[in-house]
């Protein structure tokens, strides 16, 4: 699969935030969105997910086996959680896993608990979200990239609210999912290291001008 | 349609937990209905012939107080964005979501109707053609009222929006509701009105979600 991206222009609220972007990314890379507050990193991210569209330029997705839209092969993890806090933790990601997963026969309940373990949430399994820490939401949230299986992850500054040991746990998910073949845009601003990392360091131009 | 499916049953585990959407619309309903017959005085005539009219006109208040959260609390809480990245598109999103509405807050509603006619002195024949009626004409309220939740999305106090959107939307159903209610008790074929109602009911199905999502695309730029 290879994600492209050519000439891209997004614009929110009538300003020019991205003028010209292209990249390109395949199997396995992982690329961080970097730059100051307000320089377009949630702006590009959203524009992938095809949330919003491009004012010109455009984002295609290359892969000969699968026709699916960008949006069905994307996990998006945007600054709110997406979680409901009168469900309990396993239920909150037992209805993502089923709902992004069409292959039901995945939907396990063994796969649950390994996304759950991943993110250490498998003691908090049966507490409401609502009871969670800003911390553990955002490991929750994350969960949904382990319990279904998607091509592209978008990470819209996923370390926020993390402590030292989530943020580990969250470069080795993302790790392990480039090892697996999969892609991964992190907007950010801890420097994580990753292996096979391009870096897109946004408003550049502007700071240089 | 698994998809679909968890999101419908999702949607009613939430309305079950929080609880407070279906008892503040039943027990609004209860006390719009009770209030008015203090208000009019002890006629039973008049009430009698009045009942139908009351009993819709206070559903269809009682059902919008809950419209506001039909794509509000997704919105607030990050869940539509996820939703839209799912396999569904955006019409079946809302198709379920409405679903979810119709089954958590109007079945309970027509079903709480009948009792309230009681204190209505409603005619013993119009009980089955009420229920019937409310049972088949209520999908449009919840159709229709999730254009309405779309459109005003992003409205800070957005509720007496949709009640300006949405109420006048609502006449249709109001009219053809009452009108099979009384055609079951005159001489005139009631067929005719519940036909009419039920074409309103699926037609609002078919279209309310295509609204629906198209405002939802345009909120989300």
């Amino acid at each position: 699969m290879l994600l492209v991206a050519e000439n891209l222009v997004l614009s929110r609220g009538g300003r020019t935030v991205i003028d010209g972007l292209s990249m390109r990314l395949g199997d396995g890379e992982s690329l961080l969105l970097t730059g100051a507050n307000g320089t377009g990193k949630t702006t590009l991210l959203r524009a992938l997910a095809g949330f919003l569209s491009p004012v010109a330029g455009e984002i295609r997705i290359e892969n000969e086996n699968d026709d699916r839209e960008l949006g069905e092969l994307c996990h998006f993890v945007g600054h709110l959680d997406g979680i409901k806090p009168h469900l309990t933790v396993a239920e909150n990601l037992a209805f993502w896993a089923a709902y992004l997963d069409c292959d039901a026969s995945q939907n396990d309940a063994s796969r649950l608990a390994g996304a759950l373990n991943k993110f250490e949430l498998a003691a908090l399994a049966d507490i409401p979200a609502g009871y969670l820490s800003a911390g553990q939401k955002r490991r929750l949230a994350l969960s949904r990239l382990a319990a279904a299986h998607r091509p592209l992850w978008l990470l819209d500054e996923p370390s926020v609210s993390l402590d030292t040991a989530s943020v580990a746990l969250l470069v080795n998910a993302v790790s392990a999912h480039c090892a697996e073949g999969g892609i991964a845009i992190v907007a950010t601003h801890l420097p994580l290291v990753f292996e096979n990392v391009k870096e897109i360091r946004l408003g550049a131009q502007e700071n240089a001008a | 349609m698994n998809a679909f499916l968890s999101l419908v049953a999702r949607d009613l585990r939430l309305a079950v937990r929080q609880g407070g959407a279906i008892g503040t619309a039943l027990g609004f309903y209860l006390i719009v209905v009770t209030m008015l017959p203090l208000g009019l005085g002890a006629d039973l005539n008049l009430l009698s012939r009045i009942a139908p009219g009351v009993l819709w006109i206070a559903l269809l208040l009682s059902a919008l107080l809950s419209l506001g959260r039909v794509f509000e609390s997704d919105y607030e809480d990050g869940s539509l964005d996820v939703l839209v990245t799912g396999p569904l598109p955006l019409e079946l999103v809302a198709v379920a979501k409405a679903l979810a509405h119709w089954i958590s807050t109007s079945v309970p509603l027509a079903l709480l109707a009948p009792v309230l006619g009681i204190l209505l002195n409603l005619e013993l024949l119009a009980y089955p053609a009420l229920v019937a009626t409310m049972l088949i004409g209520t999908p449009a309220v919840s159709f229709i009222g999730a254009v309405g939740a779309a459109l005003t999305l992003r409205a800070r106090r957005g509720g007496l929006l949709i009640a300006l959107l949405v109420l006048p939307l609502y006449v249709p159903t109001l009219v053809f509701g009452i009108a099979a209610i009384s055609a079951t008790l005159g001489p005139d074929d009631a067929a005719a009105p519940f036909l009419i109602l039920t074409a309103i009911s699926l037609g609002s199905m078919v279209l309310g979600p295509l609204a629906a999502a198209a405002a939802l695309r345009a909120q989300m730029q």
